[in-house]
C-alpha cells in the first residue's frame, strides 16, 4: 500500500544554485514550498517570498502588554492597594515606575517573539514527512533542499519534478 | 592593482558651493550681531558650533567602530565618515573665538565672581583658563590626530588591502574610541557642564557621547538616501545596509532615552539641592514645554516609527525619521546648554529663543557641509578595495551569493 505523496524534494549542492532556483519557483507560480539550508539564508526567504511573519504583530501585543501589566502592578500596589510615604514622594511616584515597567515590557515582548514563533511553526514538531527522503540529514551539514508540497494548487508528480530536475535538482518524492 | 576611477556624486559639488554660500550668509548675519549684543554673540556662537562639532567627532566614533566591528552599514559610508572626521582641524580654529568669549560664557572665569563664590572657588584647581585651553588643545589634537592617521591608512588600503595595516588601523581604533570617549566625557563637562559651575552630573559626558553618535548617524542616514539615486552609491546601498543603519539608529534612540531618564531618576530618587535644580529649571515653564516636545519627538514618535521593518530598509523614509532626529538632537542641545548659557547658572531664566541662536546654528552647517564635501572630494567615495563593497559595484556576477 502506497502512502500519500507529502511533495517533491529538491536537492542542491551549492547555495547559489538554491537561490536561483528559488527565483525560479516563484516565478512558476508555486506558493506551498519551503526550503531546508544548513544556516539561515535571507537570500531565499525573499526569493520565495516567505518573508511574511505574524510573529511581529505577537511581539508588540507581547510588549503592550507587559508594559500596562509591569506600570499597572505598580500603581495598583502603590497607590491603591498599600500607599506608603517614602521620603516625601507622592504615592503615584512615576518615575520610578519606568524601570520595572520597562524591565517587563521587554520580557513579555521576549516570551511573545520565542513562544509565538514556535507557535507559528508549529513547534515542538517530532514527525515530518520530509524526514522519510534518505540523506535529508545534510540539510543541516552541506546540501542545500527545496520542497514543493503536493497541495500547492500548481502542483503536477511529472510536470512540477521536470521542472526541478530542469533547475539542476536531484529530485526525491517525499511521502507522508 | 590599479587605483580604481569612480564618479563623484555631483550633487557633492553642489554641496560644497551652497554650503559656502548659505554658511557665509548665515555667519555673516552672526557677524553683524556681534555688534549688536556681545554677549548674545558668544553664547550663539557656542550653540551653533557645539552642534556640528559633534557630527564631526560623532563620525569619527563611527570610522573607528568600523574598523574594529566590520559590516556594510559602515563601510559604505566610511569615506564619509572620515571626510567628516577631517573637518575637526578646521573646527579647533573655529574655537578660538569662544575662548575670546570666555567671560561672556562661564562665570567661572570672571576673577571677581570667583572671589564672591566659595564653591567655584573650590574648584579652581581644574576651572581656570590656562588649564582650560590646555585641555581644549588636548581635546583636538586627540581629535585631528586620530582623524588624519584613520583616513590615511585607510585611503591607502584602497591601493591594495595590507593585512598588517589593517592590524594597524584596528590597534589605532580601538585605543582611539577609548580615548575619544574620555576626551567628548571632559570636553563635554568643560563646554556644556561648567556654565553651571554648581551643578554636575557624572552622566554629562555620556549625555554627549550618545547625542553626538546620534547626530552622526541620522547625518550618515540622511547624506545616503540623498545619494542613493547617483552612482555610485545607487548600486552599493543596498536595503540591508539602510535597514542595519536602521536598527542602529533605533538602537541610540532608546540609548538616549535610557541614559538621559537615568540621569533624571537619579537627581528625583536623591532629591537633594545640589542636582535638582537642573531639573527644576528645565521643567518649567517654556523650557517645561521643550522637554515634553523631546520626549515625544526625541523618543517616542522616532521609537514607534523605527519599531517597523519596510521603514527602516526604504532609505528615503528612513531619512525623514534620522532628520527628524537631527532637528532634535538641536533642540535637545539647546535644552541641555540654553538654560545655564542665559542665567549662567544662577536663578531662573525663561525660555527665549535669540535669531542669532538660528543664525548660528545655520551658519555653522553651511561652513561645516562645505568642510565636509570638500574633503569627501578629495578621495574615492568608496573604498573599493574592501571584497564586500567591491560584491556590490561589480552586481552578482562579480560574486558569489554573499552570505552572513
Amino acid at each position: 500500500m502506497t502512502r500519500p505523496l507529502y511533495g517533491l524534494l529538491a536537492e542542491f549542492r551549492s547555495p547559489g544554485d538554491l537561490v536561483r532556483a528559488a527565483h525560479e519557483v516563484h516565478a512558476g507560480g508555486y506558493t506551498k514550498v519551503d526550503a531546508y539550508t544548513p544556516y539561515p539564508m535571507e537570500e531565499v526567504i525573499e526569493a520565495l517570498h516567505l518573508g511574511h511573519s505574524h510573529v511581529p504583530k505577537l511581539v508588540l501585543a507581547g510588549g503592550v502588554a507587559g508594559l500596562a501589566g509591569g506600570w499597572g502592578l505598580q500603581y495598583w500596589t502603590s497607590v491603591i492597594d498599600y500607599p506608603m510615604n517614602i521620603g516625601g514622594r507622592a504615592f503615584n511616584a512615576w518615575p520610578a515606575f519606568v524601570v520595572p515597567a520597562f524591565e517587563t515590557t521587554v520580557l513579555f515582548a521576549a516570551l511573545a517573539a520565542v513562544l509565538g514563533m514556535m507557535a507559528l511553526n508549529g513547534l515542538p514538531q517530532p514527525y515530518h514527512p520530509v524526514f522519510n527522503v534518505p540523506g535529508f540529514a545534510t540539510a543541516s551539514r552541506d546540501r542545500f533542499f527545496l520542497c514543493i508540497e503536493a497541495a500547492d494548487p500548481k502542483f503536477d508528480r511529472e510536470a512540477t519534478g521536470q521542472f526541478l530536475r530542469g533547475l539542476g535538482a536531484e529530485v526525491t518524492e517525499a511521502e507522508e | 592593482m590599479s587605483t580604481p576611477t569612480m564618479p563623484t556624486p555631483p550633487s557633492l559639488g553642489r554641496l560644497q558651493r551652497n554650503g559656502l554660500a548659505f554658511g557665509a550668509v548665515f555667519l555673516l548675519g552672526l557677524a553683524v550681531g556681534f555688534f549688536l549684543d556681545r554677549h548674545q554673540f558668544f553664547r550663539s556662537y557656542l550653540f551653533g558650533w557645539l552642534f556640528w562639532l559633534g557630527i564631526a567627532v560623532g563620525c569619527l566614533g563611527l570610522a573607528m567602530l568600523n574598523q574594529l566591528t566590520g559590516g556594510l552599514w559602515g563601510l559604505v559610508p566610511r569615506r564619509f565618515h572620515e571626510a567628516a572626521a577631517r573637518t575637526l582641524p578646521t573646527m579647533a580654529v573655529l574655537f578660538v573665538p569662544v575662548l575670546l568669549g570666555l567671560g561672556s560664557l562661564y562665570v567661572w572665569s570672571r576673577p571677581e565672581v570667583v572671589a564672591a563664590d566659595e564653591i567655584i572657588r573650590s574648584k579652581t584647581a581644574y576651572l581656570n583658563v590656562p588649564f582650560f585651553v590646555a585641555r581644549a588643545a588636548l581635546y583636538f589634537a586627540v581629535w585631528s590626530g586620530l582623524a588624519l592617521l584613520v583616513s590615511r591608512w585607510s585611503t591607502q588600503q584602497d591601493g591594495g588591502i595590507d593585512p598588517a595595516r589593517a592590524g594597524r588601523l584596528r590597534g589605532v581604533s580601538g585605543v582611539g574610541l577609548v580615548a575619544l570617549s574620555g576626551t567628548t566625557t571632559f570636553a563635554a563637562i568643560d563646554w556644556g557642564m561648567s556654565l553651571a559651575p554648581h551643578w554636575f552630573s557624572t552622566m554629562y559626558g555620556v549625555l554627549f557621547i550618545v547625542g553626538w553618535t546620534l547626530s552622526a548617524l541620522s547625518f550618515t542616514i540622511v547624506l545616503m538616501a540623498r545619494l542613493s539615486r547617483e552612482s555610485p552609491m545607487s548600486e552599493a546601498l543596498q536595503p540591508g545596509t539602510v535597514h542595519d543603519l536602521g536598527k542602529l539608529l533605533l538602537a541610540f534612540t532608546m540609548l538616549w532615552a535610557y541614559v538621559n531618564f537615568s540621569q533624571f531618576l537619579i537627581v528625583w530618587s536623591g532629591n537633594i539641592s545640589e542636582e535638582t535644580p537642573f531639573y527644576v529649571q528645565r521643567m518649567h515653564g517654556g523650557w517645561g514645554v521643550i522637554a515634553v516636545v523631546l520626549l515625544l519627538f526625541h523618543f517616542a514618535l522616532p521609537f514607534a516609527l523605527l519599531l517597523s521593518r519596510p521603514l527602516k530598509r526604504h532609505a528615503r523614509s528612513l531619512a525623514i525619521v534620522a532628520g527628524l532626529m537631527l532637528v532634535m538632537q538641536l533642540v535637545d542641545l539647546y535644552w541641555l546648554i540654553g538654560p545655564d548659557l542665559l542665567t549662567q547658572g544662577r536663578g531662573h531664566a525663561p525660555l527665549r529663543f535669540h535669531w542669532m541662536d538660528l543664525a548660528s546654528a545655520l551658519g555653522f552647517g553651511g561652513l561645516w557641509l562645505f568642510l565636509f564635501a570638500r574633503q569627501v572630494r578629495t578621495r574615492p567615495v568608496l573604498p573599493l578595495a574592501e571584497p564586500a563593497v567591491r560584491a556590490l559595484v561589480d552586481g552578482p556576477q562579480g560574486a558569489e551569493v554573499v552570505t552572513s
